[in-house]
């Protein structure tokens, strides 16, 4: 029998480890109210000292050729630089093996994803996450129209959908080059991060908002600026409401209609659906996204009072696990039930963390940063596992907990600290008839006890 | 050697046990030198080897009729060897080598492990060197690195783990180096048996588990050296499929610590998997056998002239049941049979006193009777090798063993 506790640290956890998460409803929702330790504990770089550090790398490269002490140093720094990037990977992994609060970290993946951008250039590479941190998980517990206007407003969405390319066909910039709208940033704001694609929006809001969206762009210091030469003049109509009236353009603009779409009863129904979804199977027939759908319009948004009614459904609490993990989150739970130090995680370099997480985060079919678009990763379970991704899964489970433990434990406690009192009779079984430790172990983080949370 | 600077090196010593230094994720590589000239390898045989398959008892009437789906001896292609056993014909690439006699076995023996059958505690004990009933605890370290605290000229490099898994034989007070090359492991088996009886009831993890085999290279933890190209993947993938995975790894296993024994190391030990042969034991027995082959003769041509003054020693955790079980294979059993390869070791002879195989003189009335703890072996051929008082070998290196008269198991 499947107490609470194990349930609620698993399907609203980052799972079993040496340090128990919140155990109950209360708990849960306390702590992700509370301060957000593991971001204290294992900060990430800022988008500055990212920005600044490619700055240096650019210098070092191209200086690289006058001496032998120059390529020296831009080796040294490029080796410095991508170790960085690899800590920050370390680092999220660390935070959800040292974290009590896990359900801050589920939801930081969670919206990363609906918010997600891709790095298409190397130089971008290490400031997604810094993006997460500054965007995203500030707010995971606070109210989606600051999330909404945080995330759409960063530099790094600006870029990747390119927003900075979309110019007003009537601003002075859009006058005298002849140049006009990229409506790829107004209608995946409407598509994927609000209202969602089955709302009833349609070309003329996506090109109204293009329209308002105008102006928004990034400096050379990848710092987000509003450039009223590009914006278009006049007023635009999204979904019935009028802004912009016949003042200049003006940043403003665009946070009121942020706002007004992170308002729409269509936008609440939306992002409970998917949060629904992300922890549960089977929404369709459950009562769930109602409930969560009324919470989030009677709070105006607030995602804490999504997820208390969430939590406060009786389906949350009910087993089995269904939901398969997706390839970070079995990894992530991995390390945590094998016990890994966060601190050393946090400081593996390159090789180590490529080795251990992020090539084989890969092979099971979720690169790091990498989804094929801005709609993010798979949604359905099935995508998951196929076979090839299965493989790896498995062949992670067996091969790399010797690698990277000191002294595997005893596969029959290691049930225990994974699963707890969630373990099947028939894993219990299988794991003592294991031939080795390293597949007893194996067994365990195969299991569809331990894939499905 | 550029080879021995590669991240896959890990430095463990005692000393460094508890720091962030030694930590497996954050620790660089080093190595250096050593003494005596004799050498020791300890194969490790996990999953339970059915000593009685590898080394036919044919001259005991009650064996045919314990095993009667089973193909034995030398009419079904296996190898006489002294009249009475014969060698699973699985092992024929090392027929040279018992004609030369630098190869041997040893029948009945086991561990001082009884009863409960588990592999995980079998296995600890084998490598623990420790009596029956120590098996619950936890074991800070093995007999080898016992061994190495009784070679008074021992250093780091003398003892040498190779292979991803725990090498208890070899954690403890002593430094040695461990090597883990990215080679895979296969999935035997008996644990892939397990993965789809864990599977069979998830529809969505069983169909996909159905043609995970053919996606081989990953499912033994090879995750690719760098992010790579669609076309540049498939091809690599199904480069790794075509090769045997276990064997192929081990063969490097094998060549490594060959290497390394041919220069400064003078112990090693690595693993061998595969052995639970629950079913269909008739193939089932044939891949682990065949890679058992193969390491014994990388080691051989690796070790050149060394080889000579060499004893490998394959132990297992236990043997298997006398009689064959219902879907033609063997369940977890006592007594069983050791390999002994190498020129120092004075082969061509199968060793240990045959308890036979009648009712009344199995073990629990089910399986083959150990006549002789098989650290006796291990401790007579440490004494040899490297001059262990025999004190050292009965309290310290093997708590309460007797180690009996000499088997002379060395030339």
């Amino acid at each position: 029998m499947t107490s609470r506790s194990t349930l609620a640290q698993i399907r609203f956890g980052t799972g079993l480890g040496v340090r128990a998460q919140a155990e109950d409803p209360d708990q849960i929702l306390r702590r992700l109210q509370g301060r957000d330790l593991a971001a204290d504990e294992f900060p990430m770089e800022t988008m500055q000292t990212r920005v600044a550090d490619a700055l240096r790398l650019h210098e070092l490269r191209r200086a690289r050729h006058e001496s032998d002490a120059a390529q020296n140093s831009f080796t040294n720094y490029r080796r410095e630089f991508r170790n960085r990037v690899a800590r920050q990977l370390g680092t999220r992994v660390a935070r959800a093996i040292w974290t009590e609060d896990g359900l801050r970290e589920r939801l930081t993946w969670f919206w990363a994803d609906h918010f997600t951008t891709v790095p298409h250039r190397v130089q971008m590479l290490g400031r997604i996450s810094a993006y997460v941190d500054m965007a995203i998980r500030p707010h995971v517990a606070g109210n989606f129209a600051d999330m909404l206007e945080a995330a759409i407003l960063n530099p790094i969405m600006i870029r990747y959908l390119d927003q900075d390319r979309s110019i007003g066909p009537n601003s002075p910039v859009g006058l005298r080059r002849g140049a006009s709208l990229n409506e790829n940033l107004a209608r995946e704001v409407l598509e994927l991060h609000s209202l969602g694609v089955g709302a009833n929006y349609d070309q003329r809001d996506v090109r109204q908002l293009a329209e308002l969206l105008t102006g928004l762009s990034v400096n050379t210091d990848w710092q987000m600026v509003f450039r009223a030469a590009t914006a278009e003049p006049g007023a635009e109509q999204v979904l019935g409401v009028s802004y912009g009236g016949d003042e200049p353009a003006e940043l403003d603009d665009l946070r009121a209609v942020l706002r007004d779409l992170a308002l729409r009863p269509e936008t609440g129904r939306h992002i409970s659906w998917k949060l629904a979804d992300y922890f549960l199977t089977d929404v369709e027939n459950s009562g769930a996204v109602d409930a969560m759908t009324s919470a989030y319009l009677e709070s105006g948004g607030d995602l804490s009072a999504v997820m208390a009614a969430l939590l406060d459904r009786p389906e949350a609490w009910q087993m089995p696990f269904s939901k398969v993990k997706r390839p970070f989150h079995f990894l992530a739970s991995a390390t945590r039930a094998l016990g890994l130090d966060p601190e050393e995680v946090s400081r593996a370099p390159l090789g180590v963390i490529g080795r251990v997480v992020q090539r084989p985060m890969a092979a099971m079919g979720q690169s790091w940063q990498g989804a094929q678009g801005p709609d993010g990763y798979f949604d359905d379970d099935q995508e998951w596992i196929r076979s090839q991704s299965l493989a790896a899964r498995i062949g992670w489970a067996m091969t790399m907990p010797s690698q990277i433990v000191r002294s595997l434990p005893d596969p029959r406690q290691f049930v225990d600290t994974a699963l707890g009192d969630a373990a099947s009779d028939d894993l219990i079984w299988s794991v003592a008839r294991a031939e080795t430790r390293e597949a007893g172990i194996g067994l365990v983080l195969s299991s569809p006890d331990f894939q499905r949370s | 050697m550029a080879r021995l600077t590669r991240r896959d090196l890990i430095l463990r010593s005692a000393a460094l046990g508890c720091s962030a230094a030694a930590s497996p994720l954050l620790t660089p590589v080093s190595f250096a030198s050593m003494p005596s000239d004799n050498r020791l390898v300890v194969i490790i045989l996990r999953g339970a080897m059915d000593g009685l398959d590898v080394v036919q008892p044919m001259g005991d009437p009650a064996f045919r009729l314990a095993r009667p789906d089973f193909q034995l001896g030398p009419e079904e292609g296996n190898h006489d060897l002294d009249g009475f056993f014969s060698m699973h014909r699985a092992l024929e690439p090392l027929m040279p080598l018992w004609q030369a006699g630098d190869l041997g076995f040893v029948q009945a023996v086991s561990t001082p492990y009884r009863n409960k059958r588990s592999h995980f505690d079998g296995q600890d004990l084998l490598e623990a060197g420790t009596p029956d009933g120590t098996e619950g605890q936890a074991h800070t370290d093995g007999w080898l690195n016992r061994l190495l605290q009784n070679m008074p000229n021992a250093r780091r490099e003398t003892a040498l783990a190779v292979g991803r898994e725990e090498a208890l034989i070899l954690r403890g007070a002593a430094a040695s180096v461990s090597w883990s090359p990215s080679a895979r492991l296969a999935l035997s088996d008996a644990t892939s048996d397990l993965l789809g009886y864990l599977y069979r009831n998830d529809p969505l993890f069983d169909d996909a588990f159905q043609n995970a085999e053919f996606y081989s290279s990953l499912l033994y933890g090879d995750f690719g050296s760098e992010e790579m190209a669609d076309g540049e993947m498939a091809e690599m993938m199904q480069e790794m499929i075509d090769q045997s995975n276990q064997s192929n790894s081990v063969q490097s296993l094998a060549s490594f610590a060959a290497e390394r024994l041919r220069a400064d190391a003078r112990i090693a030990s690595f693993s061998i998997g595969g052995w639970d042969t629950h079913r269909s034991q008739i193939g089932g027995l044939q891949r682990p056998l065949r890679t058992l082959a193969t390491a014994i003769l990388r080691l051989r041509d690796g070790l050149g002239p060394a080889w000579s003054q060499t004893t490998v020693l394959a132990m297992t955790e236990f043997g298997r049941t006398v009689h064959q079980n219902g879907s033609q294979g063997t369940d977890h059993g006592t007594g069983g049979a050791m390999l002994l390869a190498g020129g120092a070791v004075r082969g061509g002879r199968v060793y240990g006193d045959w308890p036979g195989l009648d009712e009344a003189d199995l073990f629990d009335r089910r399986d083959l009777m150990p006549t002789r703890d098989v650290r006796a072996y291990a401790a007579w051929a440490m004494r040899g090798l490297f001059g262990i008082e025999r004190s050292a070998l009965e309290s310290h290196i093997y708590p309460e063993l007797d180690m009996g008269s000499d088997p002379s198991i060395l030339l």
